[in-house]
Formats: C-alpha cells, structure tokens, sequence
C-alpha cells in the first residue's frame, strides 16, 4: 500500500513538513523535522531508482484520475536518476544545516528558513517525477519561490538586490515556459507530457509548435544559467547563506537542465530539436563560450562563492556541449556530469560553508593560511578541487573522459582542445585558493581559528567520498547513464 | 576476485597496499617520532621483501595480472607484472628503505617541521611508483602518474616558504599542464583508434598504425613524449630545477628516482607497449624524438656546467641524463632499448648517491655552492669518496653501473648506424666528466678557505645511506646479470626460462 503511493509521498511529505516546521515555529524542532524528511525522502528515492532499474516505468495517477485528464507522476530511470542525486544532496545538506545556518541566520528566522528549505526540496523533486506540463510551472514556481526567499536570508544586504535580481530573471524564464507550454496546449489539447509527445509526433512542424519549443527551450535555459543567460547565478550563490548555495548550486540548475533534457528528447523528441529546429546551431557555441568565459572569470574571483559560481557556469557548459554533441556518449556526458557535478559542486560549497563558520567569510584574503588551523576542511575542499578539475580516480574524471570521448566521435577537435585547457584553467583557480590557505600567513588582525566541528566535517567528506567512490566504482552512474541515454536516442537523431 | 588470485598477483597487490598502509601507519603514530620512523622503515623493509619476492617468478616468465575496478566499461584499472616493471618496483622499492635511514638522519639534522606529514606522502609518493611500475594499460598509468604528481607536491614546497611555493608553482603547473593537456588526449585517442589501451608486447599500435595518416601517428607520438613531462625532454625539464626547493631527500629519492624514473618508465613503456619498436622504425614523423633526445642531453649538460649550486647542477646533470634512457629508447634497436633499461636502473643508483652527498654537505657544513667545497674531501671522507663514485657512474666509466648502459646504447646506435647518436653519448660523456671531475678534484686536492676544525662527516644515519648506494652502484657493475636478463625479456631478445 505505502509502497504504491512512494511517488506522491517523495513530493507530499516535503510540502506537508513546510507548514509543520512553521507552525513548531522554533528553529531546533524544525529543523529535527526538516532533516528526518529529508532522509525519508532520500530512502523513497533509493527504492523507486530500485523498482525502476531494470527499465520500468512507475505511474501514479493522483486522485485516481486517468491521464491524460489527471496529474501522473511518471518514474522512469531518468527520473529516478535525478530523484536520487536530488534527495541525496538534501539529505547531506540539511544535518549541515543546523549548525551553519544558527552562525549565518537569526534566530527568529530558522524556522521560516527550514520550511523554505523543504518547499523548495518539494518543488525539485516533483520538477522531476512530474508528467504534466502545467504541474511542472506549478512546481517550477514553488521551488522558485522559495529559492528567491532563502537567497534574500543572506548576511550581507546585497543578498536582498541579488535575490530580486534572480526573482527577476527566473519569473522571465517560468513565464516563457509556461508561454511555451499554453502554445502547446492549443495546439494538441492536452498538458500531459507523454500525450503531447505523442500528439506532435504526428503533426506537421507548424510555426505555433516551432515557437512553443522556442519559448520552453529559452525559458528553462534561464533557469539553468545557460551562458549567456547566467547573470543571476553569481550573485545569487554567492551572497545566499551558505547552506543555500551548497544545495542549489548542487540541485537547482540540474534539475532545470533534467526539465530541457525531458522537453527535448521526450516531449519534442531528438528528431525534432535536432533535425528540424537545429538547436545544436545555438547550443554549441553558447555552450563553448559559457565553458571557456566562465572558467577564465573564475580564474580572477576574490570571493571564492563566486569563484565556484562562475565555475558552475562553465560546468553547466560541458553538459550543454555533451547534449550539444547529439550522440548517445554526448548525452550519457552529460547526464553523468549532472550527477558528478552535483557531488563536487557540493563538497566544495559545504568546505567553504565551513570555513565560512569559523572564519566569517570565504574571500581570498580572509582564509590566508587558514589550512594550518582548518586541515580537515581544507583536505575536503582540495579534493573536491581534484574531481573538478578531473583528475583521474575521481568523478570529473568520468565525466569528462565521456564528454572527450563524444567529441573525438564527433571529429569536433577544437571541443576536445577547450575541455583540456579549461581543466587547466580549473588548476589556475583552484590552486590560487589552495596556495592562499597552505602558504600565506594568517592576516596578523585575524583572530585565532580552530577546526570545523564535526557535524559541518562529516557531511562534506560524506560528499568527498561520495567523489572519490563514484570515480572509481562507476557501475551505478555509467550504467544508468547509457541506458538513459541509448532509451532517449531510440528514435535516432535523423528527422 | 580474490580467490581466484595466485600468489604472485596476490604479493604485487601487496606491493601496493603496503605503502598506503604505510602511509596510514605513520599518521597514525605521528606524535611518536621514534615509533613513526619505525613504522616508516618496516613498511620500507617488507615492500622490498615483497617486490624482491617477485623477481623469480617474473625471470622465469610468470606475468600476473589483477583488475581492480573497471570505471568505464571497457578501460580497467588493472595491473600486470612485466620485465620492465619489475626493474623499476625492484630499483625503487631497494632505495626507499636507504632513503628512509637517509631522511631520519637529514630531517632530525636539520630540525625540520611537519615531519609526520613529509613521511606520510613520501609512502603514498612510493604506492604510486608502484601503481606506475606494475600499470597493465595506460589508464592505469595515467591514474597513478597523476597520483605521484600530487602526493610529491607536498614534499616539494615542504619548507612552505614563497621559495618553496614558486618551485611548487613551476613543478605543479609543468606537470599538470602537460599530462592533462597532452597526455590525456593522447590516452583517450588511443582508446578511440585502438579501442584499448592495454600495453600488449610488440605494441598495441602494431596493428593499426601502418593503415592510419603518418601525421597521425606523428602527432599521437608528439602527445606521448611531451605529455609525459616527467621524462624532462626540453623544453618540458623546466620543472626539475624547480622542485630542487625540496628537502635533499625529496630531491634524492622522488627527483632522482621515483618520479623522474616514472617519467622515463614511461616513455619506454609507450615505446615498447604501444607503439612497438618495429611499427616506430618506419614512422617518419617519430625520428624527431632522436634529436630532441640528443638536444637535451648537450644542452643540459651544457648548463650544469655553469650552475655553482650543487644542487642545481645535480638537476640539470638528470634533466641530461634522463634523455640517455629517451635517446635509447628512440634508437629504436633492440640493443639500446636494453641500455635504456638498464640506465634507469643505473642512473638511480648513482644520481641518489650525489644527492645524498649534496646533502649531507649541507647538513654537515651548510654548503650550498660548488665553489664552497675546495678541500672539504678530508673532512668528509666517506661522503666525498660516494661523491666520487656517483660521478664515475655519471661519467659511465669503470667500475660504475653507467658504464653498463651506456655501452648498450652505444652498441645499438652502432648497429643501426646512427652515428648522430654515437657522437652524442662520446661528447656527453666529456661534458660529464667536465662539470664532476673538478668538483671531486678540489675537494680532495684543494686546501680548505675556513677552519678546518668546524665541521666533520655528516650525521651516522645519513653516511650510512649514501655509503650502501654508493656500493649499490659498484656492485651494479659487477653483478649486471638480472637487471640485464629482465631487459632482454623486454626486447625479446631472451625468452623466459619456463615459457
């Protein structure tokens, strides 16, 4: 029985403990409640990637009304995936988040800040299991929502200006996606996903279908910070709380990039977004510049947040490129990256979420020589450093052995040429971090330090290991991946 | 898995996990220097044991082979004892436990800080110049090339001063540089054409290359050599004068043997396993590796002969002799490919013996530069007399281990008449004997600017190492059969005895 209902419980339970944190109204309590739902919902997950393995797909029809009419939430592998990558962060950030948030936050607001928290977790996951276009812009806007609020809890005032920045930018990329979406419905009468795919199948390319996929591919390219559509994602990460940034920077883009990669090969299909709208033509070269422009900005960071956002940009490069490559290695690039990503984006952020709770704040000059009095933290943020520049035995290993590899495919040398240089330029900026920490002298004003406590340690190296083990015991992500990739391209690229 | 393993792929697996065990042991027993020096030359004393135990089997033919994980379907991470391999484990694995003895007298000396750390990564550095050694595909061998620049990069900037942190600027960025931005690309085409990277004996490529473009093979080759910085082929040696702001053992051990010899290990094994010495014979665009080989050795003699820090004029003098081993191996005769083998395990023995006196001077009288050391001979007897013999071995005369490989050079290049190459190593070996024998023939013949009374030997622990390599280095002379008979197992010039 309970098993049956596990798609609705992932998104359900997360929204029901919003209100139930606000009520408990005190920060402790809530955030006892926040973090048991937040592993409840990481076991949910674990069960329906288990169920769903082998290739089957879950339906739920929520109030037992039949799709195409009702809500169905859909699990196949790929939903499963991204649930599981999704849940896992939540369920590794928000034991961090106590300790974190109470240095970062006022009292008064913790519980107001666990509530967001769950309702933005809600929103993610139900992006991903959900069938239903409609219900993707309802929940697309909860996590938004909440996204915005928990940026404006920021220390610094200039959290408020970034988050209206990004409140700005993401209301114009939901409602581009819901432009594209209330096209779509004139157009086949329907708002389930797997009906419209079928509907538009075997439809003749109208001007009203090309633009409904414009409008849904720009939207959620907002969303995901696609060069050059990323100006809030800087400030936005790097003034959040850092717990914020942590789980954003981990989930929020992936899951938009999960929403494009659902339009483009479920909905739409790759013969469509390939064969008749060439979106490769634009993709590519945003995709490259955003690589290359985002890791040389990276390069000349003080704060290193910031650093680490424009990083994230150049990240979410490599996975456009990989779906730019429209070839089942290029897919399976970057449905691995998505997750890998995930992994050392949040290692990294969680390192300076720490070094942020001892120090005060993670700009160049501050953490001078804090590697002395901080090993474990600095350790935690070197390797994560590692894995994204790709050093082998880690998971940017992986990820980027595939992306080198659709590329060879390909032919395409100059995309193999820029992988390699802008890994090297990886090494430029985190090494600056790491000379900084290890070398320099602590600044003579700066009051002494001592090690991060064990409760912000233990899950950053839970994510460190986590970067390690998927490096090398790779059976999981690589064998998903293909799979995921060689379902999505079973129609073949060809209109 | 483990079932199914044989005892010899079960002690190269222990040749493995005993420096990372190691490693953990010596952090573990930090606090108690005495323990953790114990600690450091057990762990060195059974890896040798374990290697050393290996060598029978290797001789008479047993290749054992372990896979231990396969991260992408298709490319392993596996391991394979070959001849090669066997040399460089054995070479490196004979001077960690005399360097361990070396570092106990020269950090103690020298009252260095961070010792548990520098012990630590010098046992990880030692796992992955097994991990390198014993690589059954170039995968595995990319992983742990990788794994050794790192874990050296602490020992580099040790001191943790802007010295240390520029040297370790240069060292990282060289190293890095080139492996992801050559070696890397050349790993995955290899993959792409080849659909493997396995090392298969008579080369990988073997096959395949004759139908591929010659530019193609030229360029994958390019990649190779110069991806595989730590070979120092000019203009990539930049690094190895870099990291000489290592604490002396560092600069003995890892920048004489561990990481240099992996750099070299490597370029023969690309040569041999890969490409296949037959399939290069006929590639046009690979000849360039002889002259740039040839260019490296003169031109770094050439500038050991100006440097007056020891130290410094010991690192250009490997950057030189590091392109021997290249040189050798791009003779393309089966004959040098032997002296190239050879030379590894030649050039280890005695550049580790100068280092170790390097420092061993410095530890003694604080000596850094060339000029300082008229008459210092009588006042360090034992260390100078190693000096002596280390330089011999540069020089490649009697009785010292270089003379050994050297000859096998010469004899390949004759044979396959490249008089280039011949008139190198002639010419080389002048200039050798241009910038060591005045060193040794004024600490001896030369009196003394200071006070004779202030300094005497260097530490017990630290003329104990530099004596027993500088013995190694004779003896390797003398007794040149096995290392000999492993390098013609990797020519094929000898078969096995069993197979």
């Amino acid at each position: 029985m309970i098993l049956d209902n596990l798609p609705a419980l992932l998104v359900v339970l997360p929204l029901l403990g919003a209100p139930l944190c606000l009520l408990l109204s005190r920060g402790r309590p809530a955030w006892v409640v926040a973090t048991l739902i937040a592993w409840t919902v990481l076991a949910i997950s674990i069960v329906l990637l288990w169920q769903v393995r082998a290739g089957g797909v879950l339906h739920y029809a929520f109030g037992d009304w039949e799709p195409p009419w009702g809500i169905d939430y859909v699990v196949d592998r790929l939903a499963a995936y991204v649930l599981l990558i999704v849940s896992a962060i939540g369920a590794v950030v928000l034991p961090y988040s106590w300790r974190s948030v109470s240095r970062e936050i006022p009292a008064r607001l913790h519980a107001i800040f666990y509530t967001l928290l769950l309702l933005c977790l809600a929103g993610l996951l139900g992006i991903v299991i959900t069938g239903d276009a409609f219900n993707l812009f309802v929940l697309l806007e909860i996590s938004s929502l909440s996204t915005y609020a928990l940026i404006s809890l920021g220390r610094n005032r200039r959290a408020l200006t970034s988050s209206y920045q990004y409140l700005i930018m993401g209301t114009i990329g939901a409602t581009f996606y819901i432009i594209g979406v209330g096209l779509l419905y004139m157009l086949t009468g329907t708002l389930n996903m797997a009906d419209i795919a079928a509907r538009i199948a075997s439809m003749e390319g109208s001007s009203t279908l090309h633009t409904a996929f414009a409008f849904i591919v720009v939207g959620l390219a907002l969303k995901l910070a696609m060069f050059p559509l990323h100006l809030w994602l800087p400030n936005a990460y790097a003034f959040a709380p850092s717990v914020v940034t942590a789980f954003l920077a981990a989930t929020a883009t992936k899951v938009a990039l999960y929403a494009m990669i659902r339009f483009v090969y479920t909905v739409f299909g790759p013969a469509f977004t390939f064969g008749e709208m060439h979106v490769q033509l634009l993709v590519l070269p945003l995709a490259a510049a955003g690589v290359f422009i985002g890791s040389v900005v990276a390069a000349f960071q003080h704060g290193i947040k910031r650093m680490l956002a424009y990083s994230s940009v150049a990240q979410i490069g490599y996975m456009l490129l990989g779906i730019g490559a429209m070839s089942v290695t290029g897919l399976t690039a970057a449905l691995l990256h998505l997750f890998n990503h995930a992994l050392m984006k949040g290692a990294l952020f969680l390192a300076v979420g720490a070094l942020v709770y001892r120090i005060g704040g993670s700009r160049l000059h501050e953490i001078a020589g804090a590697a002395r009095d901080m090993p474990w933290t600095m350790a935690a943020f070197v390797l994560g450093g590692l894995s994204l520049i790709g050093v082998p035995g880690t998971v940017g290993f992986i990820s980027k052995w595939y992306l080198i590899q659709a590329a060879l495919e390909n032919g395409w040398w100059p995309v193999v040429v820029l992988v390699l240089v802008t890994s090297l330029v990886a090494v430029v900026y985190i090494w600056r971090v790491v000379e900084t920490a290890y070398f320099a002298e602590r600044p003579a004003d700066a009051p002494p330090v001592s090690e991060a406590p064990l409760v912000l340690l233990l899950p950053t190296w839970v994510l460190v290991g986590a970067n390690l083990y998927f490096g090398i015991a790779t059976g999981l992500t690589v064998g998903l991946a293909t799979d995921i990739a060689v379902g999505l391209y079973a129609g073949g690229v060809a209109p | 898995m483990i079932a199914a393993m044989d005892s010899d792929a079960l002690r190269m697996v222990l040749a493995l996990a005993l420096p990372l065990a190691g490693a953990v042991g010596i952090w573990v027993t930090g606090r108690w220097a005495n323990l953790r020096e114990g600690v450091t030359l057990v762990t060195a004393g059974l890896l040798l044991l374990t290697v050393l135990s290996l060598l029978p089997a290797v001789l008479a033919g047993a290749r054992p082979e372990w896979v231990f994980a396969e991260p992408i379907p298709g490319i392993a991470i596996a391991l394979r004892l070959e001849p090669l391999g066997m040399l460089f484990a054995a070479v490196a694995s004979l001077l960690w436990p005399i360097n361990s003895v070396y570092s106990i007298g020269y950090m103690r000396g020298n009252a260095e800080q961070h010792q548990t750390r520098f012990y630590v990564f010098f046992a990880i550095a030692l796992f992955a110049t097994m991990g390198v050694a014993f690589s059954a595909n170039l995968f595995t061998l990319f992983l742990f090339y990788e794994i050794l620049t790192l874990s050296t990069y602490p020992l580099v900037t040790h001191k943790g001063n802007d010295a240390a942190r520029a040297g370790g600027r240069v060292y990282l960025g060289i190293l890095i540089a080139t492996s992801i931005g050559l070696l890397l690309p050349a790993v995955i085409w290899t993959q792409a054409i080849a659909g493997s990277t396995e090392f298969i004996p008579g080369g990988l490529l073997a096959n395949i290359a004759p139908a591929l473009p010659p530019v193609v093979v030229g360029l994958l080759f390019f990649l190779f050599m110069y991806g595989i910085g730590k070979a120092a082929l000019m203009p990539m040696h930049r690094w190895l004068p870099a990291a000489m702001v290592a604490p002396t053992p560092v600069s003995a051990l890892l920048h004489a043997v561990a990481v240099v010899k992996a750099g070299v290990f490597s370029v023969v094994k690309v040569i041999v396993f890969t490409f296949g010495i037959e399939t290069l014979q006929g590639v046009a665009a690979a000849q360039w590796l002889l002259y740039i080989a040839a260019f490296t050795i003169i031109l770094g003699s050439l500038i050991a002969l100006r440097q007056d820090n020891l130290k410094r004029r010991l690192a250009y003098s490997t950057v030189s002799q590091l392109s021997y081993v290249v040189l050798g191996a791009a003779i393309l005769a089966p004959l040098s490919v032997v002296g190239a083998a050879l030379h590894i395990a030649a050039h280890a023995f005695g550049k580790i013996t100068l280092f170790f006196a390097a420092g061993a001077i410095y530890t003694a009288a604080h000596k850094t530069e060339v000029s300082q050391l008229r008459g210092i001979g009588w006042r360090m007897p034992w260390t100078m007399t190693a000096f002596a013999i280390g330089s011999l071995s540069m020089i490649g005369v009697p009785p010292a281990a270089g003379f050994i490989s050297k000859w096998y050079i010469l004899a390949g290049a004759l044979e396959t008449g490249q008089l280039l190459a011949v008139g190198v190593v002639v010419l080389s070996t002048l200039l050798n004997a241009a910038y060591f024998a005045p060193i040794v023939f004024s600490a001896f013949a030369r009196p003394a600017d200071d006070d004779p009374a202030d300094h005497g030997e260097a530490p017990l622990p630290i003329v104990i190492a530099l004596t027993a390599t500088a013995a190694l280095t004779v003896l390797l002379f003398l007794f040149h059969q096995v290392p000999l008979e492993l390098a013609d197992q990797l020519v094929g010039r000898s078969a096995p005895a069993a197979g």
